[in-house]
This record gives structure tokens, sequence and C-alpha cells, in this order.
């Protein structure tokens, strides 16, 4: 049951991956990362991390994903236009290569990694907000608070840039 | 087919993903697909955390990962705000067409 849903979700991921990169339309490729996301945090949870399948749910898919479609039908952009004419062998060629240096990457990864027990959905239970809220405020207490001091910089920087000149 | 997943799938898996988003990096022209394979390519980094978090029992891969997504939503509201900018002055989303800088 774990290989067939890691297999199903892992191949959506793949798909979508191939469908935002090959599609011309930005709001095309924007839905294919929403798909990647879903399915990646269906992976999570699979991996025993509850908290951060939810907020890829709520933070990526919901808040990041929503500014990016504002910003595309804010600006009205459409389908890119085939300007710079990239020939078709050199096009296929670079398909190829790509293909060729992830199977090289998956085979090392493959060969290197030493073996261990395989996931089983349920065997981690240390992914629980109560663990995460625990751990994130006593050990990583200082990179939290420097978190917010980087969201109120973000903030500032996007207000300014925004800004009307007046 | 066995029982229980393999870790070096979930790796594969983060490979093939980390891969396609430096490609549509490389590949695409329009500044907000550009920006969307960054965020691709985020999400594959969190996938190793996650699977290594597993491996070695401990919850800190998570923690790890819940920055990336701080640091991808203050990126993604300041990257959206420059392309807003860039698209005031320019009336383009074409990368090719905002190369000035180049020379």
């Amino acid at each position: 049951m774990n290989p067939l849903i890691f297999l199903i979700f892992a191949a959506v991921a793949v798909l979508c991956g191939i469908s935002l990169v090959a599609q011309t339309h930005p709001i095309a490729s924007a839905l294919s990362l929403i798909g990647v996301m879903g399915s990646l945090a269906v992976l999570y949870l699979q991996l025993g991390g509850e908290f951060i399948a939810m907020a890829q749910m709520i933070v990526y898919a919901g808040a990041i994903m929503v500014l990016f479609i504002f910003v595309i039908m804010l600006l009205n952009a459409g389908a890119e236009s085939a300007s710079r004419q990239i020939p078709l062998f050199t096009r296929y060629l670079g398909m190829l290569l790509l293909a060729a240096f992830l199977g090289l990457i998956s085979f090392i990864i493959q060969a290197m990694l030493p073996k261990t027990e395989g996931v089983v959905f349920g065997a981690f239970q240390g992914g629980t907000a109560l663990a995460i809220g625990r751990k994130l405020f006593t050990e990583y207490l200082l990179p939290f608070e420097v978190t917010s001091v980087l969201i109120l910089i973000a903030i500032l920087g996007a207000i300014v840039l925004a800004r009307r000149e007046v | 087919m066995p029982a229980s997943v393999p870790i070096s799938w979930y790796l594969i898996l983060s490979a093939i993903l980390f891969g396609l988003g430096v490609a549509g990096f490389i590949y695409r022209r329009n500044i907000i697909t550009v920006f969307m394979s960054i965020e691709l390519m985020l999400n594959a980094v969190n996938l190793t955390f996650i699977t290594f978090s597993y491996t070695l029992k401990k919850v800190d891969g998570h923690i790890f990962s819940f920055f990336v997504m701080v640091v991808a939503a203050a990126e993604a509201a300041v990257g959206l705000a420059i392309i807003l900018t860039v698209f005031k002055n320019r009336q383009t989303l074409m990368i090719d067409d905002v190369s000035s800088m180049k020379y």
C-alpha cells in the first residue's frame, strides 16, 4: 500500500513538474505548480510530517500561489510568443541530455545510499504540531524571531516597491 | 513490490523535481514562470529535508523546511512587487527584453 501511494503521487508530481516547464501560458504553469505542491503534501504526510503537510497546503498552495495568480491576472500575462527560435534538434537534444542527467543522478543516489529500512506510514510520530512547536520555541527560538524581522522587512520592501510615486 | 518505500525513491523524486526546476529556470522566458521554477526547486529541497528527518527520526528537518517556506513567502512578496515595477516601467514580462544590465 505504501509504495502504491508513493508511486501515484510521485507520478502526479513529476507530470505536473513537466507541465510547469512545458506550458507556455503562466496560468497553466501556476495550476501545475499547485498540483506539484498538493502531491508533495501527501508525501510529507506519508513521511510523518503532519504539520508540514498542512503548512504546505495553507502557506504554499493557499497563500503564495494566490499571490502568483493575482499578479498574473493583474498584469494580464498572456502566452509566451515564440520570438527566440530554438532549433528542433537542439530542443530534443536538451530533453535527452536532461533525461540522461536525471537518470545518472538517480543511479548515483541508488548506488551510494546506505541500506536503511524503508518508509512506512505511521512509523515516525515526531512531526506533530506539538513537537514542532516545542522545538521551535526552545532550540530554534532565535531563528524564529529573526524570521519575523525578515517578514517585516519583506512587507516594507513590497510596500516601497509598489508605492505610487508622489 | 516491497512493503515499505525505500528512502532513495524520495531522494530521486526530489532530484527529478529540482532538475525540472533548473530546466524551467533556464528555458522559460516569462519572468513569472521563471519565478515559479524557483518555487519548484525550493519544494524539491523541502522533500529532501523531510526525508532525512524521517531517516534520522528527528524533527529538525521539519523546522528547516518550515523556515524555507517562510523565506519563500517573503521572497514571493518582494519578487512579485519587483515584477510589478518592471512591468510598470517596461511594459513587458519577457526576460530577454529586460537585459540592459548585461552591457
